[in-house]
């Protein structure tokens, strides 16, 4: 076993070797501009494109035709948002999304609102998921757009996205899905589940960064967006600028590896997620699983740890990449607003770690990644002052804390 | 966010763990912090009644690894020192001894607070005691 050992999978996963494989030719050997239409050079990089595209379609159960290619899930969502919202702005000016999304669909959402839209951003329950009753009263005539990630990035709680997208098609709502945590690891279907845009990544799947995608429907509707990005009018003038045909070429052979494994992969990793998750509990007191246990990506765990945290646990088992909710490792220094959006305390937000299992990892890393966590909780618990104090019997909820 | 030597020392090899008895008159705790806040460090101090000398300090700390390595690090210092002295202990020198990034300095000022509240706890119990002795003796 080789340390450190990364368990972050939901940041960013590697690069699969057969990806890379199928990529090199394309930085090299056929390396022509997929838009030059009057030689081999470019007739090559547009099949190679042309067979990426299939690729993230089948994946989805979608049409070739309907894939845009951007540079990343951000700007397919940056699209799938201003885009929608400037095409349809006749029709209406409201969005709804949801408390939990990525700040790359939340801070869009954002910049919209200053340009006049309204937007709804709907609460979670305590188990992650969002209320349909209370999307269902949210719609009003001005609904042009709902945007509900298909499964969360700290959490991993998958959204009753098939319930959601009959509910905007009967009121003929445009519905967006952030799928980038769940393409590829969960079923995804944009016809079962009345997906209208979904944006996927490149890295999160095993594929190369700098590369994602929009699927956007043709038919019933047919979605139209305004472009973001002027110039040449590729994909189909959605998105301007000359494809990246060596991360087109990764990303389509990405999903075509995790279309094919998906059966095999979800199970094994579902197996050592959940040894992680049963020894943890076995062997500490007073852990909380965060988020829904049922509604989950296979591949997420995400604890808290009470009493302790959350980058002092990371400094104690420094052989291990995993990620953190407190507030002292994020650049905001403010702890995980997903968390708080659960109703978590901050207290328990400061105390998480999440935990993404992923395509290389074996159960032996993953083995010795629970003893680690044991240890280092029993040892950070020996300093804290909070666990002394409940296992006093004090009401930790009751103490008048000297807040700074 | 690369840790410095010494912190890493005080976060592996925490001196000073543990906790005395708060209601004892030679002890001074002090608590501060808030765990919604992500830190809370609770410090004591032992202090002869005769010299005024800190004769041992104790520690526990819920924060991060510059959090504990404060504490810890302040445990140190005071002992030995005079309740006095002790007051003078500033956060910059933690700051110092500790190299702690601009993110981190939060952690010393939450380090000398404890000192203060550890020397101002065990200050007013020793007042408590002089005015009963003085109830008394009137």
């Amino acid at each position: 076993m080789k340390l450190p050992i990364y368990l972050d999978n939901h940041a960013t996963t590697p690069l699969d070797p057969r990806v890379l494989d199928a990529m090199l030719p394309y930085f090299t050997e056929h390396f022509g501009n997929a838009a030059s239409r009057n030689h081999s050079f470019g007739w090559e990089a547009e099949e190679a494109v042309e067979k990426g595209r299939r690729q993230v379609a089948n994946l989805i159960g979608a049409n070739a035709k309907e894939i845009i290619f951007t540079s990343g899930a951000t700007e397919s969502n940056n699209l799938a948002l201003k885009g929608v919202a400037q095409m349809y702005a006749e029709r209406g000016n409201h969005i709804i999304t949801a408390a939990s999304e990525h700040k790359a669909v939340l801070d869009t959402c954002k910049h919209l609102e200053k340009e006049g839209c309204r937007v709804t951003y709907l609460p979670l329950q305590a188990d992650g998921l969002i209320d349909l009753q209370m999307l269902k009263e949210s719609f009003t005539d001005k609904t042009i757009l709902v945007s509900i990630m298909y499964a969360n990035n700290e959490i991993g709680v998958i959204q009753p996205i098939r319930e959601i997208g009959r509910m905007c098609k009967e009121r003929k709502v445009l519905f967006h899905t952030d799928a980038v945590q769940a393409a590829g690891k969960v079923p995804v279907n944009v016809i079962e589940d009345n997906i209208d845009l979904a944006s996927i990544s490149g890295h999160k799947l095993y594929g190369p960064k700098g590369v994602g995608a929009l699927y956007v429907r043709r038919k019933n509707p047919r979605v139209q967006l305004t472009a973001q990005m002027d110039g040449g009018g590729h994909e189909r003038g959605m998105r301007s600028g000359t494809l990246n045909v060596t991360g087109i070429v990764g990303l389509g052979e990405a999903c075509e590896l995790a279309q094919n494994e998906m059966a095999e992969e979800s199970g094994r990793l579902r197996a050592m997620r959940d040894s992680l998750k049963d020894r943890i509990m076995t062997e500490l007191d007073e852990v909380f699983i965060n988020g829904s246990w049922e509604h989950r990506l296979p591949h997420n765990l995400n604890i808290s740890f009470a009493y302790v945290e959350g980058e002092s646990m990371l400094m104690g088992i420094n052989d291990i990449a995993v990620s953190s909710g407190s507030a002292c490792t994020s650049a905001t220094l403010e702890p995980s607003y997903v968390l708080k959006a659960l109703g978590l305390g901050d207290d328990l937000a400061h105390s998480s770690i999440r935990f993404g299992i992923g395509r290389f990892n074996t159960q032996e890393e993953v083995d010795y990644v629970a003893g680690r966590m044991v240890e280092v909780v029993k040892k950070l618990r020996e300093l804290s002052p909070l666990y002394e104090m409940a296992k006093e019997g004090v009401d930790l909820t009751k103490v008048q804390w000297t807040a700074h | 966010m690369a840790y410095s030597d010494k912190v890493l020392d005080h976060y592996n090899n925490p001196r000073n763990v543990g906790s005395m008895d708060k209601t004892s008159p030679d002890v001074g705790t002090g608590m501060v912090g808030a765990p919604e806040c992500g830190d809370v460090m609770k410090l004591q101090v032992k202090v002869n009644p005769l010299t005024g000398i800190i004769e041992d300090a104790k520690f526990k700390t819920f924060g991060c690894g510059s959090a504990i390595a404060s504490s810890s690090l302040a445990t140190e210092m005071l002992k030995g020192k005079t309740v006095d002295e002790a007051l003078e202990i500033k956060n910059t020198l933690i700051v110092n001894e500790l190299s702690l990034p601009p993110v981190k300095i939060h952690c010393s000022v939450l380090a000398e607070d404890a000192i203060k509240a550890a020397i101002t706890d065990y200050k007013s119990k020793k007042q408590q005691d002089a005015n009963k002795s003085e109830t008394v003796n009137a």
